[in-house]
């Protein structure tokens, strides 16, 4: 048994047997031409059908891996329309008399290398997009037919390196998993593998063409591969990888059921992100919201305070894409753990206890007001919450509606349409919980943050390891706080949801859905295990003791 | 002529695809589009000429539109800055 490692794109395990593939050798001529015309038509045929290829390949991965991964394809569709690089191929032939193979080897490389010079990373690898579309344009002038790679059964596909084109065109159905020498966790080949839930390994260095025919392990959780595994390993790994397919055919068949338990109670389940590009997520993982949406990444990921429109684009974004869903956002929750330099905040002795989230919002108000116009603007395109962190007080909350009223009053001044939303209070301390009843009165709903509710009611810093033995994140006094919270807001005329750790922790969404809960807002990968464990309980069923 | 001044706003800068959109909106107009930077320019409809700009979020660009239909690309151009970038 050999054992070969590398890096993993994916936890899966494939076993089945390798298929070694080795591109074909080509040479390509430099002898000179003497029909100028006929050349600079096979190159012209060559290139659009290489777009007609990349075409259809953006179609096939649209289906196999989603919009998000396919719009490689498209992009290379684009760049061999690009006027430039036409024209440098054709001069080449034009002036230099040499075949369209070479002239487009020299044009398309000296393009890569203008890409592989920048400075800016994400530029640099577009070197790879510019090799990939020679070697398509490549295959038609040698007439190579690239869906010839993988043989007649199913295999693990063992190769140096693959293009994007390359792994697309891959039939799923014989193809097992994929190692190859070269590539990075964050190729698209990386990433087209991973949204094909193929696993794979890069930056294999032992991959060799000895392995053709071998049987072999592809452990994705270890980042290895066994070539000619030992009986034991065989079996253990295979038990491993049906437990792992049954569980994912689960996951799959939960896919637009509804979170109903036994006895017919139907909850929401929605999904916690941290930015716009998380939107994706909510979608695969079929949440039916999103419970908190995280704003911080607005200020985070920039340099000075952000505009109103800049802001007013990423909400409109998450809002209008998971129309008519509803997108529950937190207005800015800076301060404490979560600094920002531009905002010059003032060093505190106990930042947890200091002047953050809401507090901080209502010392700077214009800060504050350009984050809620931003929102309510946003509020027409969609199916808008807008949510408030820390509060502990009916003033507080009573001055941020204030506040949204202003601010809708001059944006009506602007011409600026405000649509309907619903207000929401996170409650995140003892004293939120204690008042939670005046709260639901002024507002449509409560989310328990669970983290900072259970910090405040423990007085435990959760980052601090030395406390852990005295931490009990089930804590009868949270967990009191979660019902007592959930009574209230139910008699004041609120729902109230979870947003915090506490929401996907699978052994108390029984004692939750007792209590009343109405939504679960959870990380996108714990919604179809949490929709799974909703379906099974029977709350007509005494609950067990624990 | 028309002139726009637009500074990116996009955490990515310009990036492949929402170029590759650009590119081919402009490409519906007859007008001639430059986009400078610095002392750089280049032909706004040559995908791999704009993205061999580099231009990163904060870059502030400035584009020069001249033709018969200068104003309805100027305008469309701008809409399509705003909306992607």
């Amino acid at each position: 048994m050999q054992v070969a490692t590398g890096k993993s794109v994916l936890n899966g395990i494939a076993i089945g047997k390798i298929k070694v593939y080795t591109p074909p050798k080509v040479v390509i001529s430099e002898k000179l031409i003497d029909d100028v015309e006929a050349e600079l038509a096979r190159f012209d045929e060559a290139r659009e059908k290489a777009i007609d290829q990349q075409n259809a390949l953006y179609e096939k991965a649209v289906i196999d891996a989603g919009e998000d991964s396919a719009e490689v394809f498209s992009v290379h569709a684009m760049m061999l329309e690009d006027d430039d690089l036409i024209d440098a191929t054709k001069a080449i032939i034009q002036t230099q008399k040499h075949n369209a193979e070479y002239a487009v080897k020299v044009a398309f490389n000296n393009q890569a290398r203008v890409f592989a010079e920048m400075d800016d990373p994400y530029m640099k690898e577009r070197s790879a997009d510019i090799y990939d579309i020679e070697q398509a344009v490549l295959n038609v002038l040698f007439g190579i037919d690239p869906e010839s790679m993988q043989g007649t059964e199913p295999a693990i596909l063992v190769a140096n390196d693959l293009t994007p084109s390359e792994t697309v065109r891959l039939d799923k159905s014989l193809l097992l998993g994929i190692i190859t020498r070269e590539g990075s966790l964050n190729s698209h080949t990386a990433i087209l593998a991973r949204s094909m839930g193929i696993p794979a390994l890069v930056q294999c260095g032992d991959v060799a063409s000895k392995w053709d025919g071998k049987t072999a392990i592809l452990d994705g959780y270890n980042a290895c591969a066994y070539i000619e595994p030992t009986e034991d390993l065989m079996t253990s790994l295979r038990n491993k990888r049906d437990a792992d397919l049954k569980q994912k055919a689960l996951l799959q068949e939960l896919k637009g059921q509804s979170n109903t338990t036994i006895d017919g109670k139907t909850i929401k389940v929605y999904a916690n992100i941290g930015g716009p590009s998380d939107i994706g997520l909510v979608q695969k993982n079929d949440a039916g919201g999103v419970g908190l949406f995280r704003s911080e990444f607005v200020y985070l990921n920039s340099k000075d305070y952000p505009s109103e429109e800049e802001q007013f684009n990423a909400y409109r974004l998450a809002v209008e894409s998971l129309a008519p869903k509803q997108v529950i956002i937190r207005t800015c929750d800076i301060g404490a753990d979560k600094q920002v330099d531009y905002m010059n905040l003032t060093k505190e002795e106990n930042p947890a206890m200091g002047c953050r989230a809401i507090r901080l919002c209502l010392t700077r108000r214009d800060f504050f007001k350009t984050q809620l116009k931003a929102l309510l603007r946003a509020s027409a395109y969609g199916n808008l919450g807008i949510m408030f962190p820390m509060i502990i007080s009916t003033r507080e909350l009573h001055e941020c509606k204030e506040l949204l009223q202003e601010c809708t009053e001059e944006l009506q001044k602007r011409d600026i349409s405000v649509g309907n939303y619903s207000i929401g209070v996170m409650i995140e301390t003892p004293a939120a919980v204690m008042i939670a009843d005046e709260l639901a009165e002024e507002c449509d709903f409560l989310s328990i943050g669970t983290n900072d509710l259970t910090q405040y009611t423990l007085a435990i810093d959760r980052q601090n390891a030395a406390l852990d033995p005295f931490l009990n994140t089930h804590h009868p006094a949270v967990l009191r706080e979660i019902k007592m919270t959930i009574e209230a807001g139910h008699r004041h005329g609120a729902w109230v949801g979870i947003c915090g750790e506490l929401g996907s922790d699978l052994t108390l969404t029984e004692t939750f859905l007792r209590y009343g809960v109405d939504e679960l807002s959870v990380n996108p990968v714990s919604i179809l295990p949490l929709r799974k464990v909703i379906r099974g309980i029977d709350l007509r069923k005494e609950p067990e003791m624990k | 002529m028309k002139e726009i001044e637009f500074t990116v706003n996009d955490p990515n800068g310009i990036h492949a695809r929402p170029a590759g959109v650009l590119v081919k909106t402009l490409k519906t107009f007859s007008s001639n589009v430059t986009i400078f930077k610095g002392d750089k320019n280049v032909d706004m409809k040559k995908l791999l000429a704009l993205m061999g700009m580099g231009i990163k979020q904060g870059d502030t660009v400035k584009i020069q539109i001249e033709g018969d239909d200068e104003e309805a690309c100027a305008a469309e151009l701008e809409k399509s800055l705003k909306e992607n970038f």
